[in-house]
């Protein structure tokens, strides 16, 4: 088995066992350190097969971006017992020894991954350029129905997340 | 030009175990957040599935397609978030069973 084969099937399996511990857990909190974890394997995938560019966008936006907003809004709600409860349960050791390894494998493969040049990997490297050049050409037409959805999510989240929606109805 | 060392097969079978994994969890689920979290795991396993076949023909259009499903699920995850925040001013609960008077 070469080497690329092992550093794949070690990606899959960090993202399958995240992946099911992620929605298996009861703290929120929780899922989202392994649902993390679980789109940092597949970063490491997209890297794998030659194409570092969604690899990046994967890290940036899923594991950055959306993931945050989900911490945010479990931040916000504060969900379940008291705080002095949940962050006694945070503290110990059994909660974050398990992720930490999960991402410690997924470290390795990184720290290897970068070290050696991207041809040896994979067979083809499809770059960002060649992407962008064919987002911009012929897929402008999807760019622009991606932006008006866009626009439509930004429009719907505000209207959604405005307060006094709850405050009209009270004072009837 | 030399062939992509990994096989597609087993990029598309990881594809569709952790879509099924996202399609048990939306089901069994009953916390809207993880509810949320369940359908980010079955979008990116569609881009997982997109990247590896775009990876099998060497084409850039799986990595468009990737960024499509980027932008519907950025688009998703901040409405279903609002939507969330509402249920939890209105209801007092994320529970997806608290929330059932559509039933009719």
């Amino acid at each position: 088995m070469t080497i690329e084969l092992f550093l794949f099937y070690m990606a899959a399996t960090v993202a399958l066992v995240s992946t099911i511990l992620a929605l298996t857990r009861y703290n929120a909190t929780h899922a989202l350190i392994y649902l993390i974890i679980s789109l940092l394997a597949s970063a490491i995938i997209f890297y794998l097969v030659g194409a570092p560019f969604a690899a990046v966008l994967e890290v940036v936006i899923y594991a950055g971006a959306i993931m945050v907003l989900f911490v945010f809004v479990v931040m916000m709600l504060n969900l379940g017992s008291s705080e002095d409860d949940q962050e006694h349960q945070w503290l110990k050791p059994g909660m974050w020894l398990f992720p930490a390894l999960l991402c410690l494998i997924l470290f390795l493969e990184m720290v290897y991954v970068l070290s050696v040049p991207p041809h040896a990997l994979s067979g083809v490297v499809i770059t960002p350029k060649e992407v962008g050049i064919k987002l911009y050409g012929p897929y402008i037409l999807a760019v622009e129905i991606a932006a008006m959805l866009l626009l439509a999510g930004l429009i719907g989240a505000y209207h959604l997340g405005r307060r006094y929606l709850v405050d009209a109805r009270k004072q009837r | 030009m030399e062939a992509v060392v990994i096989p597609m097969e087993h990029g598309l079978a990881l594809a569709a175990v952790l879509f099924s994994i996202g399609l048990v969890g939306v089901m069994v689920r009953r916390n809207i957040i993880l509810i949320l979290m369940s359908v980010e795991v079955m979008l990116n396993a569609c881009g997982l599935a997109f990247i590896v076949a775009g990876a099998r023909w060497s084409e850039p259009d799986g990595q468009i397609m990737f960024m499509l499903i980027l932008s519907i699920a950025a688009a998703e995850v901040a409405v279903g978030l609002g939507l969330l925040l509402q249920i939890h001013r209105r209801v007092g609960s994320i529970d997806v069973d608290e929330t059932s008077r559509l039933r009719g």
